[in-house]
């Protein structure tokens, strides 16, 4: 590790904490239905859209509604993208001429869009048309994220309500974060993107001759308009199957600085948004300041194993030590523009935050550093986690925290002054363990049997490492992989002619992403219901604060002990093993 | 009932509009602002030689077998630019240390006639290793450093002159601080090329 790359690291963390307090405010006035900035501009849209809809934004809906509302839209935006993917041979904007690729993976990358997941088992450039790629992925990267967003939303305003029952209005939710938040971020971050050399351009692919005289084919497309909303809204599903590791997607070390920002910004800004709106800012940096405590020891262990470098490197005699003009390190599968910290930094981002974009080959990170990525999602996806869905399982989290302690001190348990009930412990622990025994499960099964052993590609416990991260990946929403287990097969790249899928890894993965999204949201927005008509009791002495540092502290350990009971065996099986030895397999 | 039926209305309502204004009109309108704004790179900073395309700034090239050009690192794709993967082996993979023991060898075979004494501990961990895009433009200084001799030599450009073209295409840090310092392949050999006609 050399203090170059811990400075990059850190002005990160400078910068990202800045905008915290901005971002957030704007997001809570969005929230709220005031006025913002861009109203003049943004206003007539909204309006207009609402007339669409048919919808008023005095039109309250309770938890159950709310939740309605979602899954209606999901399902039906879930039919929607399926269609465009089995129908993409008759479709325009397909220079390259490719049919669809077989159901199975269509079934996958649908569930995987509507999730908010993006995990890839097709590739990108190498079989889907422009026009699957902007009208159908595109499209649920932002509405995906505004969902989730959409939700948080819904819950905070329970967390906050003095009574009712009204969580919001979805519709109006959903139209506000796409128009002032998604939108208008995406478009601007998209033309920074292209100022710096990510493509955009509805061109088909170009073959020529290269300078030492061999054929190169360079396939484009509209990338940057994809790239901007794929990481602003912590999707993660590249244009091109390498994803943020392509120049074409992330050209630099500017590219790959913006772009960990917009991966960030919004999951940090929430917690912000949160304090704002329930009155009580300290509580939203007391979340923030756990949510980056977690992160940074994260980011230091995963930097700290890539800078070692691997066993497989040790062995042929290659030197990781950094020198004058070298970085050192495990740089398999890294780009030389990123070197070891900025794809450490990267990997830690996207998975403490659902994104799941990668700019490095996690499957080739060593054992320590690959377990970092596979620990960031066993807490659940709450250390920032995706676009508003973190920050909702976080305070299940929360909730869980004030339920221990008040078990601890003999106190009926409270947070922000409202009574923890019965019902509302049940929902949370719903919430917090559906993901991880969906993880576990699935997991099991696909060592278990020839079916889901066909998906893995290296041997040893890098095998089982790739076939647990898979599932953790799809479970938590997260997207990215240790790519060499895979689901697709494509004899003929690219293009889709012979491809196959394997159903087990297709759908078994589909299921996995679609129950653990949209149960522990229920979960989440139940819970918020219970809360909202509950009576606010003034803090008092005995009052267990939960904007205290003490609380930060045991709400790590309440995380972390969950995590660590739940995944430890399998982790030990996995990368800890190669973390542990200098043998090969 | 009556809430779901209305559901479901909005719903494909709000499909339609969405799919027009996200999938259709924003992916557009940002074609064509970075198209007049920023064509150069809206198409791939591609580079043309007498009129013809020779490759795109961001995109690295084989040069395999040529040794009067610098080497990209290798690449578990065959330097594909339309089908892309990572190489995906892991970290105490047999295999992939075989293959680092082979691009070590065979970098230590092409470079020590140019570079006496040069053992495995002077070579840089990017020079043996493969890319995560298969395509990646850039080597190290390091690696740059010591095949200038070999490139020097076979050009018969003094060594300096070389040092100096790779100076010229090397990239730092963005402000100083992000990402790493690298030399543009492609670049650097189709100055080489304008420099030293072979």
């Amino acid at each position: 590790m050399t203090a170059q790359g811990w400075a990059q690291i850190v002005v990160f963390l400078l910068v990202l904490t800045a905008l915290v307090p901005l971002v957030g405010a704007y997001m809570a006035r969005v929230f709220e239905g005031e006025r913002v900035f861009l109203s003049p501009v943004v206003g007539p849209i909204e309006g207009f859209s609402c007339r669409v809809l048919r919808v008023r934004p005095d039109e309250g809906q309770d938890w159950k509604a709310y939740a309605r509302s979602i899954l209606v839209f999901s399902l039906l935006s879930w039919l929607t993208l399926f269609l465009i993917l089995n129908t993409q041979g008759i479709q325009p904007l397909n220079p390259e001429g490719f049919g669809s690729a077989p159901w199975n993976l269509n079934f996958n990358t649908a569930s995987s869009f509507v999730t908010n997941t993006n995990w890839q088992y097709y590739g990108g450039e190498a079989t889907l048309s422009y026009f699957s790629q902007m009208v159908g992925l595109t499209v649920q990267n932002f509405v995906s994220a505004a969902v989730g967003i959409a939700a948080l939303a819904a819950v905070i305003r329970g967390f906050a309500a003095r009574s009712g029952a009204a969580l919001g209005n979805f519709w109006v939710d959903l139209v506000r974060i796409t128009l002032y938040i998604l939108l208008p971020v995406s478009f601007v971050a998209a033309l920074v993107l292209v100022s710096q050399g990510v493509i955009q351009t509805l061109d088909g692919s170009t073959t020529f001759k290269t300078l030492a005289g061999g054929t190169q084919t360079l396939a484009l497309g509209p990338v940057a308009s994809q790239e901007a909303i794929k990481e602003l809204g912590t999707n993660g599903g590249g244009f091109f199957n390498v994803n943020s590791a392509y120049p074409f997607e992330n050209a630099s070390g500017f590219t790959n600085f913006v772009e960990l920002l917009l991966i960030m910004i919004i999951p940090a800004g929430l917690t912000y948004t949160f304090g704002r709106m329930i009155g009580n800012r300290r509580q939203g940096w007391a979340l923030y300041a756990a949510m980056l405590t977690m992160f940074v020891a994260a980011v230091a262990v995963v930097y700290a194993a890539e800078q070692h470098g691997s066993p497989a490197q040790h062995h042929a005699g290659v030197l990781t030590h950094a020198f004058d003009g070298s970085t050192g390190g495990n740089m398999e599968g890294k780009e030389q523009r990123f070197g070891i910290a900025e794809s450490s930094l990267w990997t830690a981002v996207t998975t403490v935050t659902s994104c799941g974009a990668v700019n490095a080959a996690l499957d080739s990170l060593t054992g320590i550093g690959g377990l970092v990525p596979l620990a960031n999602m066993g807490t659940g996806e709450v250390i920032f986690g995706g676009v508003g869905s973190g920050l909702y399982s976080m305070l299940l989290f929360v909730l869980l925290t004030v339920f221990i302690a008040g078990l601890m001190v003999g106190r009926t348990p409270e947070f922000l002054g409202k009574k923890i009930e019965a019902r509302e412990v049940k929902l949370v622990l719903v919430g917090v363990l559906v993901t991880p025994l969906l993880v576990l499960f699935a997991t099991a099964w696909a060592v278990a049997g020839s079916d889901g052993t066909q998906s893995i590609f290296n041997a040893g416990p890098q095998g089982f490492s790739e076939s647990l991260y898979a599932y953790m990946s799809q479970a938590n929403n997260n997207g990215s992989a240790f790519a060499g287990y895979t689901g697709f097969v494509q004899p003929n790249a690219p293009g889709n002619a012979g491809a196959y899928g394997y159903d087990f890894a297709n759908l078994l993965g589909s299921v996995v992403m679609l129950v653990a999204r949209f149960l522990p949201m229920i979960a989440a927005l139940a819970v918020a219901g219970s809360l909202a008509g509950k009576r606010i009791a003034p803090a008092g002495a005995g009052t267990f604060r939960a904007d205290s540092p003490t609380f930060v502290v045991l709400l790590i350990g309440v995380i972390a002990i969950a995590a660590a009971l739940t995944f430890f065996p399998a982790f030990l099986l996995g990368p800890v093993v190669q973390g542990l030895t200098d043998q090969l397999f | 009932m009556n809430g779901l039926r209305k559901d479901l209305t909005t719903a494909s309502i709000a499909i339609v509009f969405m799919t027009l204004l996200l999938g259709v009109a924003y992916p557009l309108v940002t074609t064509g602002v970075s198209q007049v704004l920023f064509s150069d790179a809206a198409n791939g900073n591609r580079i043309e030689v007498d009129g013809k395309l020779v490759g795109s700034e961001l995109i690295g090239q084989d040069f395999r077998g040529k040794p009067g050009y610098f080497q990209s690192r290798p690449s578990a794709t065959g330097y594909s630019a339309n089908v892309t993967y990572f190489n995906n082996l892991g970290p105490n993979s047999r295999e992939l240390s075989r293959l680092f023991a082979k691009q070590l060898d065979a970098y230590l075979k092409r470079e020590r006639p140019y570079v006496p004494g040069l053992t495995s501990d002077d070579v840089p961990v990017d020079a043996v290793t493969t890319s995560a895009s298969g395509v990646d433009p850039h080597i190290s200084k390091a690696n740059a450093r010591i095949q200038a001799c070999r490139v020097a030599e076979v050009r018969g450009l003094s060594l300096s002159h070389v040092e100096e073209l790779i100076a010229e295409h090397t990239d730092g840090r963005f402000l100083g601080m992000f990402g790493e310092p690298v030399v543009n392949v492609l670049q650097l050999n189709l100055a080489l090329d304008r420099e030293a006609p072979r």
